[in-house]
């Protein structure tokens, strides 16, 4: 072809331009896909840097530390006392729960016991700060999947369980109530009855989510088979709580260790689920809930009389030694590995929390599932941030 | 600190730890420094750092298969104190009838250098708690136990950038939280926590004791409020 003006030879140019682009074969390399660290699925700040071929993840990898506040660090240059404050806001939805392994921790080095009824109301508490932590996710997890009446329902109810908490404690979120050696007060009047009452109603936002979502189709086909974690890889990773439970493994730390709180004086029982996926995580998560407001029921009945202080100095000085001391938290073992030299202040805190042992499995278990499969997995794995970064 | 063990610990027999802690001690053999039971607590066992991967293992097979956590503990005696020397908590300890001596020992199941490694395993069989410990040498080196455990990977990789102990056979031995460029070992005591340096820290006014002369004033302005209130709740 001959170009006979300048206007024909630009259409030629642009013409075979057209076709060397449709015959370039298609890039079907891998995408790189960020989820996060600002995405409603991840509760916080979590970055997952995914490698995706096609619909699949080949790796997943969670970038972690847009939240580290070093509480390690910041223990070992305060009290013990101002610990606590600290040790509130690792799990910021279950506080009450992280500051009664810790207390527990200095009390075994200082052998200081706390009086009957310390220990009750703390274990009452303890297993409210679980029903406020739950009763979140079992909303949520409806999120993840597209169901957005849950969470509504969730948040309205978990506030009675807080106002619970208040009227005892003072704050919603970050109660500072346990010490060393007890409880900063005693409960108000008439605490028991409403508390009983929210359990009921709590009952019922359980019976709720077991009809809006364990029984939907669509919920069902989400989860079920989803996110398989076999026992011996759970155990592997150290995964606890709920997560560990619902790969078939029974362990519950109120029950095969309990460090002296009143779950030994209550009858109820652990539950497990063999299928290890995520409707199982969810299924044994909303049992617990259940649980949890029958062990309250129970231990209101029971509250003994008596001090709620033991004797303990006013300037709390740890004895030299060491001790570890871990309990069942909502969200799994959450203990503290305490190293005193006898300060006001503890020498070393390392923090073991349940949530960064349940992401660390994140890689492992998010192999070959498709893009849409990671936010289900990720929201039954239940993670706080504040628990993974600390 | 030897294997001295208080009077009270023979008191309270525990057949079951003892068993175990005799069963592990001889597969262990040599490997094994020191050895802590406490009735009804965890297990305390110090091993050699070279036997450090095999003891892991060991451990494993006699039944503690669930892996709890890994962390370091640096034992040196922080240069800047613990920000309390101000001139009231001078004072502090004077009015102390047994002042605390500046203990540079490394504790209960401690070691000979200065950093030390500790792990904590559960058996779920027998209900029962291991720490394990190990000192780290002069090349700040120890054998990685994530074969052995995977969730171990990540607890080595914090140990990594907080203390700067590397773990041999590690292969994604990357920083887990701080920036790749960021200079130092947060957690070795060495590391000067500057918002400390920068500002005083307010909160010694909480352990303030409260002045004799106002001790019996303050005790009977509490009781007035507590009778007002109708006695106990």
């Amino acid at each position: 072809m001959t170009a006979t003006s300048d206007r024909e030879q630009m259409a030629y140019i642009s013409s075979q331009a057209a076709d060397a682009r449709v015959n370039v074969e298609l890039d079907t390399g891998d995408m790189t896909l960020n989820i996060g660290p600002q995405h409603p699925a991840t509760h916080g700040t979590l970055r997952i840097a995914c490698q995706l071929d096609g619909e699949q993840v080949i790796t997943a990898e969670p970038i972690m530390g847009y939240m580290h506040r070093g509480y390690e660090k910041l223990c070992e240059v305060r009290t013990y006392p101002q610990c606590t404050t600290l040790i509130n806001r690792i799990d910021w939805l279950g506080s009450f729960a992280n500051e009664v392994p810790f207390i527990l921790a200095a009390e075994r080095l200082m052998e200081v016991e706390a009086p009957p009824r310390a220990q009750w109301i703390r274990t009452i508490l303890f297993e409210l700060s679980r029903v406020a932590n739950l009763a979140l996710f079992l909303g949520d997890m409806g999120v993840q999947i597209g169901a957005l009446t849950p969470v509504f329902f969730a948040f309205r109810d978990r506030e009675r369980v807080l106002n619970q908490i208040e009227e005892v404690t003072g704050g919603r979120f970050h109660p500072n109530f346990d010490r060393i050696g007890g409880l900063k007060d005693d409960i108000p009047k008439g605490w028991i009855e409403e508390t009983r009452s929210v359990m009921i109603k709590m009952r019922t936002f359980c019976d709720e989510m077991e009809d809006l979502l364990v029984g939907n189709e669509i919920f069902q086909a989400r989860c079920r088979g989803v996110g398989v974690i076999p026992p011996e890889v759970a155990l592997g990773y150290g995964l606890s709580g709920a997560n560990l439970r619902a790969s078939g493994v029974d362990w519950d730390l109120r029950r095969d260790a309990n460090p002296g709180l009143a779950w030994d004086q209550v009858d109820w029982r652990v539950w497990t689920h063999p299928d290890g996926d995520s409707f199982a995580r969810y299924w044994v998560r909303l049992q617990e809930t259940r649980e949890a407001t029958h062990i309250v029921d129970q231990l209101l009945d029971g509250i003994p009389s008596g001090p709620i202080m033991a004797k303990v100095p006013r300037i709390i000085k740890v004895p030299a030694g060491e001790a570890y001391l871990s309990t069942e938290n909502p969200l799994g073992e959450m203990g503290y590995y305490i190293v005193s030299k006898g300060d006001l202040g503890p020498f070393r805190v390392k923090i073991r929390t349940p949530s960064f042992n349940n992401i660390s499995i994140v890689p492992w278990v998010m192999k070959g599932v498709y893009v849409p499969d990671v936010i289900t997995i990720l929201g039954s794995l239940y993670f706080i941030l504040g628990d993974i970064d600390r | 600190m030897t294997d001295e063990t208080p009077p009270e610990e023979s008191v309270v027999a525990d057949e079951k730890r003892e068993a175990l802690l005799a069963d592990l001690s001889e597969h262990l053999g040599e490997n094994l420094v020191e050895s802590h039971l406490r009735p009804h607590e965890d297990l305390w066992l110090r091993v050699t750092s070279e036997s450090w991967q095999d003891s892991i293992r060991i451990a494993k097979s006699a039944g503690f298969e669930y892996f709890g956590f890994l962390s370091a503990i640096d034992w040196e005696v922080a240069p800047e104190g613990r920000y309390e020397d101000t001139e009231f908590d001078a004072g502090l300890d004077e009015e102390d009838d047994e002042p605390v001596e500046v203990d540079s020992s490394t504790g209960y199941g401690g070691g000979g250098t200065r950093f030390q490694i500790l792990t904590q395993l559960n058996s779920l069989s027998q209900q029962i708690g291991l720490l394990l410990k190990t000192d780290v040498g002069e090349d700040m080196t120890i054998d990685t136990i994530r074969d052995v455990f995977a969730g171990a990977d990540w607890h080595e990789r914090e140990t990594y950038e907080m203390f700067g102990i590397s773990f041999r056979g590690h292969p994604t031995l990357q920083p887990l939280y701080l920036p790749t460029e960021f200079e130092g070992h947060p957690l070795r005591k060495d590391f000067p926590l500057l918002a400390r340096q920068v500002k005083p820290w307010p909160g010694v006014v909480d352990i303030e004791e409260i002045p004799e002369h106002l001790e019996a004033q303050l005790e009977a302005e509490v009781m007035a409020a507590f009778e007002a209130n109708g006695g106990a709740s």
